[in-house]
């Protein structure tokens, strides 16, 4: 498994320039809210949580459809799939390399956006925690979309049409608790959903995506 | 005598063009009356005037949008536990049925928030969670399309729907927590002091069998037509073999 997710991290970093794409799409979705919306300070106040979140949600989303398909292309999903580890668990490592690759540089590059945006101060806390709790469910959902357009040639449009209605709790929750925050409300509900979800999606979604690629390879 | 009799393809043409005359004539005769009654013979409400009587369109086609997916997640779950060819193919057919029901009951809302909320759309929670089932509808046939090999897109759909289900749930109860509503509870329940007086409620009850066994009757059909175009296809490819 550790072999698996060393692979994948190593392919993710050198081969393509996968890496650093969904952090740089970040930065540019971050930069042109304020062209589109208009410069005012008091408003990009207001709008920064779920600003970052909506650009973390889509680089997320961008991503995915390398996911799985460069290995689908090569044939080494096939040997994964007869490996002797079972399919549930390369699909989880999968959610977790495409985590560390994507979801965890959002998380860290959020508070530098924040700052362009004007996040209040006591956002930037909450911004962090909720992306933190947050992003692996972006990635394990992602994992089910990427696992059910796998086969197919333009699924790129497709996945995301797929995906996102899935995250529309994830990110409800994840933007309730960075808007909280940021204004200097409660949040231990918001928290606490967010991290059910994520602790819940972790736990069940990897059957779902190993049956769906078990389908695919059949 | 069993239920799973039906899962002959053969057996289900069969028994379901004897039966789609009588749902086609019974759900128009129902619609028409509802609709009717409900237009034409009903009072205008005290507050809302004449525009409460879009209820008769919205509430049946609402309860028809979510009763399809419902029926669809029956369909799917039958396709993957039983494998059962034409009940895969029923969870195909409901589904443009089903997007329709949903984009009717949006519409009709819209139709009647203007006048009476002052505003087409209002992110309320009921309205927002339509709309997020209408999406799922809108990926769920988009995949459909998508597929080439019938059996692996049944497979792929029927787990769509199933992940799709429990998604929509949580989506319907997250949508409740993230904005107060300007939609009214529930206007008929059972246990409910504030239903929607009888006569209302009466051509509502009449519209909502008519709705619900046309949509009976569109499944059937469509069902029939997705078996029979599996047919010819099954044909052609023969017919290119022994060419």
């Amino acid at each position: 498994m550790i072999a698996l997710l060393l692979r994948d991290l190593r392919l993710a970093v050198r081969a393509g320039g996968g890496f650093g794409l969904g952090l740089a799409f970040f930065l540019i979705v971050t930069v042109m809210v304020p062209f589109s919306v208009g410069p005012e300070s008091e408003l990009l106040a207001r709008i920064a949580p779920g600003v970052l979140w909506l650009g973390a949600l889509l680089s997320c989303l961008l991503s995915l459809d390398r996911l799985l398909a460069l290995d689908w292309e090569d044939g080494s999903l096939d040997l994964l799939a007869t490996a002797p580890l079972p399919l549930e668990a390369v699909v989880s490592i999968k959610a977790l390399a495409h985590w560390i690759t994507t979801g965890l540089p959002l998380v860290l590059a959020a508070p530098v956006l924040g700052i362009l945006l004007n996040l209040p101060l006591e956002g930037f806390r909450w911004v962090v925690i909720s992306l933190f709790l947050g992003t692996p469910a972006l990635s394990v959902i992602g994992t089910f979309g990427a696992a059910l357009t796998v086969g197919l040639k333009r699924g790129g449009l497709l996945l995301s049409l797929l995906v996102m209605p899935l995250y529309v709790p994830t990110l409800i929750f994840g933007a309730e608790v960075a808007r909280r925050g940021a204004m200097g409300m409660g949040v231990e509900t918001p928290v606490l959903m967010l991290a059910g979800i994520s602790a819940a999606v972790i736990a069940l979604m990897p059957f779902a995506s190993a049956a769906v690629l078990r389908i695919n390879l059949r | 005598m069993s239920i799973w009799e039906y899962a002959n393809p053969r057996k289900f043409l069969h028994s379901s063009e004897r039966v789609m005359p009588y749902l086609w004539v019974s759900s128009g005769v129902l619609m028409a009356v509802g609709l009717i009654w409900g237009f034409f013979f009903t009072p205008d409400d005290y507050r809302q005037g004449s525009t409460v009587k879009i209820i008769f369109l919205h509430v049946p086609a609402a309860l028809m949008a979510i009763n399809a997916w419902f029926m669809m997640l029956v369909a799917s779950l039958i396709w993957v536990i039983r494998r059962h060819h034409v009940s895969a193919l029923a969870a195909k057919a409901a589904a443009p049925v089903g997007i329709v029901m949903t984009l009717i009951a949006l519409a009709t809302g819209a139709i009647w928030g203007q006048p009476m909320w002052g505003t087409w759309w209002a992110w309320d929670p009921r309205l927002t969670s339509f709309l997020v089932l209408f999406l799922f509808y809108l990926g769920y046939i988009a995949l459909w399309e998508a597929i080439d090999n019938p059996d692996t897109a049944a497979d792929l759909t029927a787990i769509l729907c199933l992940v799709g289900t429990v998604f929509a749930v949580l989506s319907r109860y997250a949508v409740n927590f993230w904005n107060q509503g300007l939609h009214q509870g529930a206007s008929l329940s059972l246990d409910e002091k504030e239903n929607v007086a009888d006569a209302f409620s009466n051509p509502l009850y009449v519209c909502m069998v008519g709705f619900g066994l046309f949509f009976l009757a569109m499944v059937f059909y469509r069902t029939g037509t997705e078996i029979r175009a599996r047919r010819i296809k099954a044909l052609l490819a023969r017919q290119r073999q022994e060419a």
